[in-house]
């Protein structure tokens, strides 16, 4: 066999087992987009509920709260940036660390230093191989996060939001991450959480019937367990929404990768018909050619 | 009267939501029992369990952890990061 064939047949063949594997891929992606949709779905109402009391207590009440009321001076902001742990999904990481570079430009424009919370395997490389320093980090599940992690981050993102600003606290957060638009697009979103934005069903109170709210046992009690709750209400769906996507990406990116083996096994099979024929060719050529020297040498 | 639309929400997702009579649950103030046409209010719940009574009588539990209930225009709603019924 021509030397040419055999570097075809295997490139053929590594084309094969790729296209196995980014098919594998391909199929298990999609069948956990289902699931982390359903989970997306599932926590919708919880965190529609707080949405709601939230805006209750804001629109309701005009109390000052720490967590309310913007700082007159800002000196920190916090970036917490959600990225998956595996690669193999596109544009993924990239689109979203991309974005978190970009906000993180225009807080230090505005004299701001920031500082960085970082989720997920990606962003945490990206941050060392650079030199960069970074608060905190939670790596490991970001494929499957569950409520504990949401808490954990929470926790974290609060307790340096309450902490002075001279003594390394912030006084923004920001959570940069992937939302899930469709199964094709995804785009990374920002969005502040604290100070409060509330940003669904706010509802003007109408002047006439502005209905009394009871609080118990105050305003402030209620504002103080409330607003962690939000936040990590608002940090668990950005959680499920960053899977979700994460999981389309996968999809996306695996699924052309299948079609590139394809592409690329019709190619090389056209190249090694291509030199088998002209094996063929070369060797009809020289056994006429053999034969033509054997006559004449009678 | 117009019954209460209450919904039991937990952090991952919806354990109970339908048509009911009245709701009693446990504030950090004491019990509180709610009935159709009750002021809105917000309160904070102080772990325990929640009763449900359904319009024909029937009770149902459920076991609400770290959370707050909030009444408005006769819906109640439990949210809690932790909620099962019993």
């Amino acid at each position: 066999m021509g030397a040419q064939l055999r570097v075809y047949r295997q490139k053929i063949k590594s084309a094969q087992t790729t296209k196995k594997i980014t098919k594998a891929m391909e199929l298990i992606a999609a069948s956990r987009i289902q699931k982390a949709q359903a989970r997306v779905t599932a926590s919708t109402p919880y965190s529609r509920a707080i949405t709601r009391a939230v805006s209750a207590v804001a629109t309701y009440s005009n109390v000052d709260h720490v967590l309310t009321t913007e700082p007159e001076k800002i000196e920190r902001a916090a970036v917490v940036i959600l990225t998956s742990d595996r690669g193999l999904a596109g544009a993924f990481n990239s689109q979203v660390l991309r974005e978190a570079e970009e906000l993180a430009e225009l807080l230090r424009s505005q004299g701001k230093e920031v500082v960085y919370f970082l989720v997920g395997r990606k962003a945490v490389g990206y941050f060392q191989f650079r030199h960069r320093g970074f608060e905190q980090q939670w790596t490991g599940s970001s494929e499957n996060p569950e409520f504990e992690l949401a808490k954990e981050i929470a926790d974290a993102v609060l307790e340096a939001f309450l902490r002075d600003a001279s003594d390394g606290g912030v006084d923004e957060i920001h959570v940069v991450y992937n939302t899930f638009v469709s199964m094709m697009t995804q785009t990374p979103t920002v969005v502040r959480l604290l100070p409060l934005e509330v940003v669904e069903g706010v509802e003007e109170p109408d002047a006439t019937v502005q209905p009394l709210y009871e609080f118990e046992p105050d305003v402030e009690t209620v504002l103080d367990a409330l607003l962690p709750v939000y936040i990590e209400s608002r940090i668990f769906n950005a959680l499920l929404q960053s899977a979700a996507a994460k999981h389309a990406a996968t999809q996306k990116a695996m699924k052309s990768a299948s079609d590139n083996a394809d592409k690329l096994i019709t190619d090389y099979t056209r190249l090694a018909n291509n030199a088998r024929q002209a094996e063929i060719t070369q060797q009809i050529s020289e056994i006429v050619g053999g034969a033509d020297a054997l006559v004449v040498a009678k | 009267m117009a019954a209460l639309n209450v919904s039991v929400v937990s952090a991952d997702q919806e354990v109970w939501s339908g048509e009911a009579a009245m709701v009693v649950a446990k504030t950090v103030e004491g019990e509180i029992g709610i009935l159709p046409g009750h002021e809105p209010m917000l309160a904070i719940l102080a772990g325990g369990e929640v009763r449900v009574t359904l319009d024909g009588g029937e009770k149902l539990t459920a076991n609400a952890e770290e959370g707050f209930l909030s009444v408005q225009q006769n819906s109640v709603q439990i949210v809690a990061s932790r909620a099962a019924l019993v």
